[in-house]
């Protein structure tokens, strides 16, 4: 499996990293929960962002920051399945991350992470972050849709307003090699709905927002 | 980034390690290994890209551009260097993070004296 995109075809203008802006439906929802209410828990799952913090902490909220893809690529939690295949642990990617109490947090930005961690840590990742949130608590994610090919640049998500959001391509190196040596996460997978569904199936609730970029904005309620 | 030029610096060279409290009244730069707590009140800290810190840390800012394991409490602000592998909780007025930084834990924006915080990215 691999988790970086071929860095074969990279020209000197794509180094200089690109910041583009999407409205989003999902932030939307979010936000008008964020205006109504005082103290919030919020879980950022993206690449640590002083954007991010200044809007929740901003508006009065607790912000807690983990990058879980980053993570997930610690050289230490991979072990061998059964098959010889190298895999990363999911027990001990779990006792190392997403350690909180029971019920924490009323809102958990996923982004776009389901589509780029390992197939064996995405389950049991959502699994944990429902254990995590309190009930009527809400988790936004952003799925691609199939016109999305393997190489579709992973983003990180800075909030700019209620409902914009700038991305910016993530890059980073992978574990072993230069710092110098950047490389954007790949796609690992395409959800469609009912994969979706699956996912998020002892969620109470879950709504579809789509958007001409190929991406499907969900927001699920705990 | 090299290491700040003031009159009063100590430095903690990339060789030394250090088990314990370390407490001072100038500022301090980490390049070495730092295990327990660190105090420095009125005095900057900063963790130069060796620095392999773990420790609870009380300072009027600090600066990471290595690794910090433990809570940071700057009355002033806190700089996450691009470099920067920070796991703990951070209190402070003003924090920047440079793209790249790597932060995992809490972070709460005290306000200073009823005016909004200031919070800055690079």
């Amino acid at each position: 499996m691999k988790f970086f995109r071929s860095s074969s075809n990279r020209t000197a203008a794509a180094a200089v990293p690109q910041k583009l802006t999407r409205r989003s439906s999902g932030m939307g929802e979010i936000s008008r929960l964020l205006n109504s209410q005082e103290l919030l828990c919020v879980l950022d799952l993206g690449a640590t962002s002083a954007n991010n913090i200044r809007f929740f902490t901003g508006k009065g909220h607790k912000n807690y920051s983990e990058d879980l893809l980053r993570s997930s690529l610690d050289p230490a939690l991979r072990i061998q399945d059964s098959a010889g295949n190298s895999v990363v642990d999911s027990k001990k990617f779990l006792d190392e991350n997403l350690v909180y109490a029971n019920g924490q947090f009323d809102v958990v930005l996923c982004w776009n992470l389901p589509d780029y961690l390992e197939e064996s840590l995405v389950k049991p990742a959502i699994d944990r972050l429902w254990s995590v949130m309190k009930p009527g608590g809400l988790l936004l994610a952003f799925f691609h849709t199939r016109d999305a090919g393997p190489d579709s640049t992973c983003y990180r998500y800075h909030v700019t307003g209620a409902d914009m959001l700038e991305m910016q391509e993530v890059k980073f190196a992978p574990p072993g090699r230069s710092p110098a040596d950047k490389q954007s996460p790949r796609l690992q997978r395409v959800f469609n709905n009912r994969h979706v569904e699956n996912l998020f199936r002892d969620f109470a609730s879950i709504k579809f927002f789509l958007a001409r970029d190929a991406i499907r904005e969900v927001l699920v309620v705990r | 980034m090299d290491a700040p030029q003031t009159g009063e610096l100590a430095h903690i060279g990339k060789s030394v390690v250090i088990k314990g409290e370390l407490s001072g009244s100038e500022d301090l730069y980490v390049d070495g290994n730092v295990e327990g707590k660190i105090e420095l009140r009125n005095h900057s800290l900063t963790v130069g890209p060796n620095g392999n810190v773990k420790a609870d840390v009380s300072a009027k800012s600090v600066v990471i551009q290595g690794k910090l394991d433990g809570t940071v409490n700057a009355s002033d602000r806190v700089e996450l260097r691009k470099s920067a592998v920070v796991t703990g909780d951070v209190t402070t007025q003003r924090i920047a993070i440079e793209e790249g930084a790597f932060l995992k834990g809490k972070v709460d924006i005290q306000k200073e004296g009823g005016r909004a915080a200031g919070l800055a990215s690079s």
